[in-house]
């Protein structure tokens, strides 16, 4: 049965006005959520886990006599090539992760869990940071398993190095979670994902100081050395490794901030309702 | 375009009122100068055929897409300029299910509170009332991946009534469900709508869903065909039932011969 208008009652009262301790709410939300959402997949847990411990255990292993690492900063000796590449390995971890939020991000517009997101009446930008800040927290402590594991193959920074790498950490995450973020928005398709890998993972990962130093690559292709300076992922891996023994690397640190702001600006307006590419393309299901 | 009572979007007191919109996809034009007003307190069913618009219209009234032109007021708020108070005034069903299915119903809830900022006690009475209202109590803790599908949907329901919104829009909620839950699902609505005097504006096909009593947008290729109380429709064009004035304002026509298809 209907009613009729002269019949509506007073409507319950609507929630209170957002205050700051409503925002909190809110970050902490998704926050919850998000951890929620990785420990009911153990199997991303795991192979977000296997992926960097299959290169430090067996790769690094096998090219550490290959491989010859000579004394570069931040290291003031020579160092074990496992313990060269376990930064650039942490790094390896907050890309797949960021970039797993972004598949993530594709899949839940797919299939409409995005909306529920989106349709919050907190501002667009909050609730993409907010995102961003659980999708890198939970990435966060990857890394950390992970170091915990590789200290006991030997790879032992100073004690310190560990608090001073959460920043640097906190920083490189956000930057590929916000590329990561941006993409998403570019993606049409869950099936399109896999450009990302053979495009956007692999050539960040491996045009990068991650796996070898940039006097390494500068000596193999000049060329290359350019492409890997240019590639925001090496001052990354960067970033970490001196944060690492508690040095601060300054050109890191403004590029990873700068691509940081430029690519979550980016996903902003991306996702933006008004100005952004959401509203360009028919919904999931078709523009019924 | 029809409008049979009552003027579009002019009244203040609307709980919607969509006036001018228009939308495109690329080249391709879904709605065509959209415009109508759904009272405070009414149900207001958006009828017409798939790939007619109302998918996009409740993308635009929810803000997941921004408007290119015209405008949408909820409660006089515009979305595009007040999206805040436009949208903690509305709940939404969503045609596809938004629910994780690996959380639980508790889960899912209380995700849903925080976008809306509420506090955990509240979020606790709350979560509490709206299950006691769907009849799931039981199933608080209850991975939402164990329920039936029309459960899911109560669910969803229960989701969408959580921050007491003031007008709900349900976009074909009872797709894909079989007849019993169908009715009863309806039959939860309008009770909801009679015991709390919120709005509905409810998107469908299934002519079945109607009740003669309430308002009608018809929608036929993204134009309105007629909007106001679906008596009055039914007055206007002659009709003798809902389905005959559904198969004559929003049945595709064959272009150049008039005839419908």
């Amino acid at each position: 049965m209907s009613v009729e208008p002269s019949q509506v009652r007073t409507p319950e009262p609507l929630s209170r006005p957002y205050g700051v301790a409503s925002y909190l709410i809110c970050m902490k939300g998704i926050l919850i959520r998000e951890a929620l959402r990785f420990l009911h997949q153990r199997e991303r847990f795991i192979s977000s886990l296997v992926r960097p411990l299959v290169w430090l255990f067996i790769f690094a292993a096998g090219f550490r006599q290959v491989l010859g690492v000579s004394i570069v900063p931040p290291y003031r000796t020579y160092v074990l090539y496992e313990v060269y590449i376990t930064p650039g390995l942490a790094g390896m971890i907050l890309l797949f992760s960021g970039m797993q939020s972004s598949l993530s991000m594709v899949y839940d517009r797919e299939m409409g869990n995005m909306r529920t997101l989106l349709i919050s009446p907190f501002p667009r930008w909050y609730l993409l940071v907010s995102k961003l800040l659980a999708g890198v927290a939970v990435s966060l402590a990857q890394v950390y398993v992970f170091l915990g594991i590789a200290w006991f193959w030997g790879v032992k920074p100073p004690p310190f190095g560990y608090i001073a790498v959460l920043p640097a950490l906190l920083l490189a995450g956000l930057m590929l979670g916000s590329l990561g973020m941006l993409l998403s928005s570019m993606i049409k398709q869950l099936e399109n994902f896999a450009g990302v890998m053979n495009f956007v993972i692999f050539p960040m990962y491996f045009a990068s100081s991650a796996l070898y130093p940039l006097w390494r690559i500068q000596e193999a292709s000049p060329l290359l050395y350019r492409i890997c300076q240019a590639n925001p992922f090496t001052y990354a891996v960067e970033l970490i490794r001196f944060a690492f023994y508690g040095q601060l690397h300054l050109t890191s640190l403004l590029v990873v901030t700068g691509c940081t702001i430029v690519f979550l600006t980016a996903a902003v307006i991306a996702y933006d309702p008004s100005r952004g590419l959401m509203s360009r393309k028919p919904a999931a299901g078709g523009a019924s | 375009m029809e409008h049979i009572h009552p003027v579009p979007g002019r009244s203040e007191a609307a709980a919607i009122a969509v006036q001018g919109v228009s939308h495109t996809y690329g080249r391709h034009p879904a709605l065509k100068d959209v415009s109508f007003s759904v009272p405070p307190g009414s149900i207001a069913m958006l009828l017409g055929l798939n790939g007619a618009g109302k998918t996009t219209l409740f993308s635009l009234i929810s803000r997941l897409f921004g408007i290119q032109k015209g405008s949408i007021s909820i409660f006089s708020h515009d979305i595009a300029r007040e999206p805040r108070e436009a949208l903690r005034r509305i709940g939404i069903v969503f045609q596809s299910r938004t629910l994780d299915l690996d959380l639980s119903v508790k889960q899912n809830l209380a995700y849903h509170a925080a976008l809306h900022g509420l506090s955990g006690a509240r979020t606790r009475q709350r979560i509490e009332a709206v299950l006691h209202t769907v009849e799931m109590e039981t199933r608080l803790k209850d991975k939402v991946r164990s329920l039936s599908g029309g459960q899911m949907r109560r669910i969803e329901i229960a989701r969408a009534l959580l921050h007491e919104p003031r007008l709900l829009l349900l976009d074909e909620p009872t797709v894909g469900l079989d007849i019993q839950s169908r009715a009863s699902i309806v039959a939860f609505i309008r009770r909801l709508v009679a015991d709390k005097g919120i709005s509905v504006l409810w998107a469908t096909h299934l002519i079945d869903e109607v009740d003669v009593r309430d308002h009608g947008i018809m929608l036929r290729e993204g134009e309105v065909t007629a909007a106001g109380p679906l008596e009055a429709v039914l007055t206007h064009t002659g009709s003798h039932t809902v389905e005959d004035a559904f198969n004559k304002l929003c049945r595709k026509t064959v272009q150049g011969s008039g005839h419908e298809r």
